[in-house]
């Protein structure tokens, strides 16, 4: 779950990380009364999107005026495609030098891992690999003053010898809030240098969300679309992708491997959708339901029964059928765990299921250009 | 011969008395696993299908020690499990669970680390030596004996594969399935290393997804250190970045982990890489 650069920040003032003075406000009313407040101020859109500047959803005003024409202007855009509801007005800094610094996960080296570069404010992608520093943190040591220490000798030359003091403070703060709130990634882009010292000019948090039940206290943002909400409270794991052949299947890979097939052979899938975990009758007719809601052109259904079993999938798909009908046609493939009594219950509502992948793959393609 | 586990290996279930605790012990004794026990706090003293249950890894472990583990336990008490059997001297985990959260997978790897244990999962299926002994919760019918290795990030497309496979009366000598989390505890590294030093092993199937680094560091070591030959599917080429898809570690991010890289890198290491999975056992059968 992201959160919003204030939220993120909140967090952050929390585990005394400096951040701007600042008010959250939703009407240009509101962002002049904070301009009165701050004098001269940052008005910032609050949308869960990167390169909000680019998108005009950032605007300077050194007036209250000012401040209130801004806000206006960034209430009626979409940055990046997302309607903007929230502003964040904050102080504007004077910043000496824009870092890098952020704390996120390497799979590889299973650890929590800190990157710290002297070239803040711009893309991360587009920072050098050498011009970014990485240091794994082992779990049992938790960081230590010493990593800090030479994180900020490999930052490099009188910068990163100047930075050793405040990043001493700084970093176990962050970590520590890495680490009590299960976050996935604590992004400082830009970590601005000003004459008070090391300022968090902007925050990017994503909390984990299978952590999210430890942490009753944080809001719940939503950034899914409705159907894909839908399938959140089903337990399915669901994606829109926008083509015309819907799709479930039973694992994550398998159904990945199904969108790929299925757009090898010319179609475009509508839909990632994996139901797999041994889902009872029950969630299975649900996730039908939920496929048939987006109007598809064909329905493409591909099981390989391990946990979950072929007979379930037929009952579930026949009740459907039998309930409400299914006027799209659907190519349907099953095989593996309780296969004949699963073929039997689609035979009696007319439905032959295919033996392999790629047969029940071709003919969906083939039943959506109609 | 087979790697990490074998007709020898001894097995305990952890979460024996839930669904599906019990019911995959069922089908792992059919199998033909040795399971020496279950581990249910409050319920010891049960037997399911057979199998004495007990209250603790520890008392397990005191009436017959084992040499690896299966959890079922649900993902907020899995930390708990894991940590109760690397204390106990479990040297081998498989986590079945989906949903343990990320600082969770952290924590419970660094310990195993310390410990000198494996850790299998989480969100794996698990693993299987063919004709020896399943821990996990794949259907038993496709993992029949033969000459090649197979390690997947996912679980049903691993079966399609193996499936496939068996098929064409082609076998596996083992099968791991290393989870579809961020953080899991066995890299295609460490398996592929272990398939490479099995005499048994003569070809090596490795299915991949999009996310991560996995495949770009497999395919480094396979250029490096491998002499076995390898065959590949990766899925996700219509994966749309940002997007979840499924799997917690199945996402392009930051211009990361994209089907093309991991192409690229297979390719350049000298892997044959199949475009659809029905292709793996005409590859494989080229090479064998």
């Amino acid at each position: 779950m992201k959160l919003y650069e204030y939220m993120g920040k909140e967090l952050l003032h929390r585990y005394d990380v400096p951040i701007p003075r600042g008010k959250v406000v939703d009407t240009a009313e509101g962002a002049a009364g904070a301009a009165a407040e701050l004098g001269e101020v940052v008005v910032k859109s609050q949308v869960l999107t990167g390169k909000r500047g680019k998108g005009g959803g950032i605007g300077f005003a050194a007036t209250p005026e000012e401040a209130r024409r801004e806000a206006e202007r960034i209430l009626k855009v979409k940055v990046q495609g997302m309607a903007v509801d929230k502003l964040l007005v904050e102080e504007k800094l004077q910043i000496e030098q824009e870092l890098y610094l952020a704390i996120t996960v390497d799979g590889v080296s299973r650890c929590p891992v800190i990157l710290a570069s002297l070239d803040g404010g711009m893309d991360v992608e587009e920072v050098p690999e050498e011009r970014m520093i990485r240091w794994p943190v082992e779990l049992s040591l938790g960081l230590q003053p010493y990593m800090v220490r030479e994180i900020c000798r490999r930052l490099g030359g009188e910068a990163g010898s100047r930075l050793t003091k405040p990043f001493l403070q700084l970093l176990p703060n962050l970590y520590r809030l890495f680490r009590e709130q299960d976050a996935e990634l604590v992004e400082i882009n830009p970590l601005a240098l000003t004459p008070q010292g090391l300022v968090a000019a902007d925050a990017k948090v994503t909390i984990d969300d299978d952590a999210l039940y430890r942490h009753p206290e944080m809001p719940r943002i939503r950034e899914k679309t409705d159907l894909e909400l839908k399938a959140e409270e089903l337990d399915l794991a669901y994606v829109e992708l926008g083509g015309d052949i819907a799709v479930m299947a039973n694992g994550a890979g398998i159904t990945m491997a199904t969108l790929d097939m299925v757009q090898y052979y010319g179609g475009t899938p509508a839909n990632f959708l994996d139901f797999g975990g041994g889902a009872g009758v029950e969630r299975t007719a649900q996730a039908l339901e939920l496929l048939l809601g987006t109007n598809p052109k064909a329905i493409l259904i591909n099981i390989f029964g391990g946990i979950t079993r072929c007979d379930v999938v037929a009952e579930a798909f026949a009740r459907v059928k039998e309930s409400r009908g299914i006027d799209v046609p659907v190519s349907f493939r099953l095989v593996g765990t309780n296969e004949q009594e699963g073929r039997e219950i689609l035979k009696k509502v007319g439905i032959e299921a295919f033996q392999t992948m790629e047969e029940a793959v071709r003919h969906a393609v083939e039943l959506s250009r109609g | 011969m087979s790697i990490y586990v074998n007709s020898e290996t001894r097995v305990l279930v952890q979460g024996i008395t839930g669904n599906q605790g019990s019911f995959h012990t069922g089908q792992m004794l059919a199998y033909g696993t040795r399971i020496v026990g279950g581990v249910s706090p409050g319920k010891g003293g049960r037997t399911v299908e057979g199998v004495p249950v007990y209250d603790t890894v520890f008392a397990a472990m005191e009436a017959e020690p084992a040499d690896a583990t299966i959890l079922f336990t649900p993902a907020p008490f899995a930390k708990d499990a894991a940590f109760e059997a690397l204390e106990a001297g479990v040297k081998l985990l498989v986590l079945i669970p989906e949903h343990i959260s990320l600082h969770d997978a952290l924590e419970i790897t660094a310990h195993a680390r310390r410990k000198g244990a494996v850790v299998v999962g989480p969100n794996t299926f698990g693993l299987v030596s063919s004709g020896q002994c399943k821990i996990g919760i794949m259907p038993n019918r496709y993992f029949i004996p033969g000459p090649v290795g197979v390690v997947s990030r996912s679980g049903t497309l691993c079966y399609e594969i193996v499936g496939t496979l068996a098929e064409q009366g082609i076998g596996t000598t083992t099968v791991v399935g290393l989870g579809g989390d961020r953080v899991v505890g066995l890299s295609f590294i460490d398996v592929l290393s272990q398939f490479e030093e099995d005499r048994d092993t003569r070809a090596v199937v490795l299915v991949g997804e999009i996310g991560g680094s996995a495949e770009e560091e497999a395919a480094r070591y396979i250029a490096s250190s491998m002499s076995k030959p390898v065959v590949a599917f990766v899925a996700g080429k219509s994966a749309p970045p940002g997007k979840r898809m499924g799997h917690a570690g199945a996402i392009i991010e930051r211009g990361r982990g994209t089907f093309s890289s991991k192409i690229e890198a297979l390719t350049a290491a000298g892997v044959r890489v199949a475009e659809l999975p029905f292709q793996v056992p005409k590859l494989v059968k080229e090479i064998l």
